[in-house]
């Protein structure tokens, strides 16, 4: 199981309680579908992303960024528990939406890079460390019911995981 | 995934606005590549400190952007103009070319936090593109 000291839970809940998400949300979800094209393969209903310019303006864009977003806040509330909290959304998405779980990795990427921006240099080198352990242990939660092996899952799922989200 | 015209474009123009800061860039995207994926401080066993600005790393730092300067120079073949530096990668340092990916991530972090209006997606993609050329170049000679 993911440990997680004071140190780091309250690190965690001040970067959180620092963020608006309706604010980054949106940053974060349109700068993933401009620094990666391919992403908006999932998104063809909502409405004009030809340039960067439409993908920031487009209100279905940045509705979605707070709903994606959003969704952190139960990891926050959760940490001893994260791997659980998401069980459903990653059923969800494997099943129903069908995304590639490595756009987990590339969301939290990004949402690392505007938080980094949001925050300048009070998001220090430790604060960055304990972040992308959070976002590891999210995008590894939301990738844990796609495995092929899943009875390997179902019997070894820190090893299974590790070895799935842990390579970045 | 080449750099077309206009990633070159953009990346010549950004890298005028944040040249000024190279070496400050550098450092603190080795401190944090050092801090946040540990495992990249066994590259540096031979240093006295790698404290996040320690002195080796600020100069590493300096070192590291004198190479990205480099490549920005030779945008139009990367390959070409980081040969030497390829060959000095694959040989003699041989550092894991996983890692280059990793510095890049860093390097974007920090031109967040030091650039927060200029690093706008535009600039971010093109410089993402470019930092992943980089990162291939400098794989290039290792087998």
């Amino acid at each position: 199981m993911v440990e997680w000291t004071d140190a780091e839970k309250s690190t965690i809940s001040a970067v959180w309680g620092k963020v608006d998400i309706n604010e980054v949300g949106p940053l974060a979800l349109g700068r993933v579908l401009i620094v990666y094209p391919w992403t908006q393969r999932y998104f063809g209903s909502f409405g004009d992303v030809s340039t960067p310019a439409a993908i920031m303006g487009n209100p279905k864009v940045a509705a979605h960024g707070k709903i994606v977003c959003g969704a952190l806040d139960k990891a926050v509330k959760n940490m001893g528990n994260i791997l659980a909290t998401y069980k459903s959304l990653s059923e969800t998405h494997a099943n129903k939406l069908f995304v590639d779980p490595d756009n987990f990795r590339v969301l939290a990427d990004v949402l690392t890079i505007v938080i980094a921006a949001k925050f300048g240099a009070s998001f220090t080198p430790e604060i960055q460390a304990t972040w992308q352990k959070f976002m590891k242990v999210v995008v590894a939660a939301m990738g844990s019911r796609y495995y092929i092996g899943i009875l390997e899952y179902q019997q070894a799922p820190e090893i299974c995981l590790a070895n799935a989200a842990f390579s970045h | 995934m080449t750099l077309t015209a206009k990633d070159k474009k953009m990346v010549k123009a950004f890298w005028a606005k944040v040249a000024g800061k190279a070496e400050d860039i550098g450092c603190d995207a080795l401190s944090r590549m050092l801090v946040v994926y540990p495992q990249t401080k066994t590259y540096f066993s031979h240093w006295k400190d790698l404290s996040p600005g320690s002195a080796p790393v600020r100069k590493h730092g300096g070192t590291i952007m004198g190479g990205i300067s480099l490549a920005v120079a030779s945008i139009d073949d990367i390959s070409a103009g980081l040969l030497s530096l390829s060959e000095l990668h694959a040989f003699q340092l041989r550092v894991d070319p996983a890692n280059f990916k990793i510095l890049s991530h860093n390097i974007l972090v920090v031109l967040a936090v030091l650039f927060p209006n200029d690093f706008n997606p535009e600039a971010h993609v093109a410089m993402d593109k470019f930092l992943a050329a980089v990162g291939r170049a400098l794989s290039e000679k290792y087998r």
